[in-house]
């Protein structure tokens, strides 16, 4: 029996974040790797959360109003001053 | 959060102490995003969202010369804001679920079931059936795809959003997303988790 057949695809699928996290217990981890080792569709899988993270990385961060900005800055003089 | 880092947190606290304009207006156009996002757990519109995060700034300047630093103040921002959001949220008479940051026990899995191999598999139980096709390079760095994903995120659910938004656009750690949400290492990990296999499954749908 190869090491793939000891931790199934829909099991490891479910542990990637935990991995990539580093959360695996040794022995898990150990487990995890040598599926992959053996598992193209798994290594895509990973790659393709990977890739996930990183286009999410690259999205704009939605930016406050310039109205809204204009009021916390009065407010912010105002507290300043004491008012 | 690079402003604090960049400064150092005493330093900034004390900028912010001594009325310097420049410091407060880099902080909360750097908080600005993550705050809307953590305080949509709680309210029902973004509109109403925006007036939480405002009166959170009001709330910051009233107690900045009270703070004394033992969370962080980006955890000590955010627990404000949590604190304005959960009280607007009953005003709203929303009914917020008893622990909106609990992932929810219901089982959601990654993928759907039909995409491996049943349990009775004389051979692979468990493995792929559908396994996953290669993304190709000139659709994944499309206009089109930025706006698939923003809208994936944009369509999870308010806690999953959160923390998708804070560890990966806004590039927190674990312990930060933590601190500011008071949730488990765990339940981090498992809203990350339903978060991330999603928006996965979505950028799928769309590069298949």
């Amino acid at each position: 029996m190869s090491s793939v057949e000891a931790f199934s695809c829909q099991e490891l699928v479910e542990l990637v974040t935990d991995y990539l996290e580093g959360a695996l217990p040794p022995e898990e981890r150990a487990r995890f790797e040598s599926h992959l080792e053996e598992c193209g569709n798994c290594q895509l899988y990973l790659e393709q959360i990977r890739r996930t993270v990183e286009l999410s990385g690259k999205l704009t961060p939605e930016s406050l109003d310039p109205e809204a900005e204009r009021e916390l800055l009065h407010a912010f003089r105002d507290w300043r001053s004491g008012a | 959060m690079q402003t604090t880092s960049a400064l150092g947190e005493s330093q900034l606290i004390e900028a912010l102490r001594a009325g310097d304009e420049d410091a407060f207006v880099e902080l909360t156009r750097a908080l600005h995003a993550s705050l809307v996002r953590v305080a949509q757990i709680y309210v029902s519109s973004r509109s109403v969202a925006e007036e939480v995060v405002q009166e959170t700034w009001l709330a910051v300047l009233e107690g900045l010369d009270r703070f004394e630093g033992r969370s962080s103040l980006k955890t000590w921002i955010f627990r404000i804001l949590a604190n304005r959001a959960k009280t607007r949220a009953q005003r709203e008479r929303r009914t917020i679920p008893f622990s909106a940051l609990e992932p929810t026990r219901i089982q959601e899995p990654a993928l759907e079931p039909e995409r491996f191999r049943g349990a009775d598999d004389p051979r692979w139980p468990g493995h792929w059936a559908i396994p996953p096709q290669p993304w190709p390079d000139e659709k994944l760095l499309s206009a089109e795809m930025r706006e698939r994903l923003a809208g994936a995120i944009d369509a999870l659910p308010g806690s999953q959003r959160a923390v998708i938004s804070l560890r990966d656009l806004e590039g927190w750690s674990p312990e930060e997303v933590c601190n500011a949400l008071e949730i488990s290492e765990t339940n981090q990990r498992v809203l990350l988790h339903r978060a991330r296999s999603k928006v996965r499954k979505a950028l799928e749908e769309y590069l298949a």
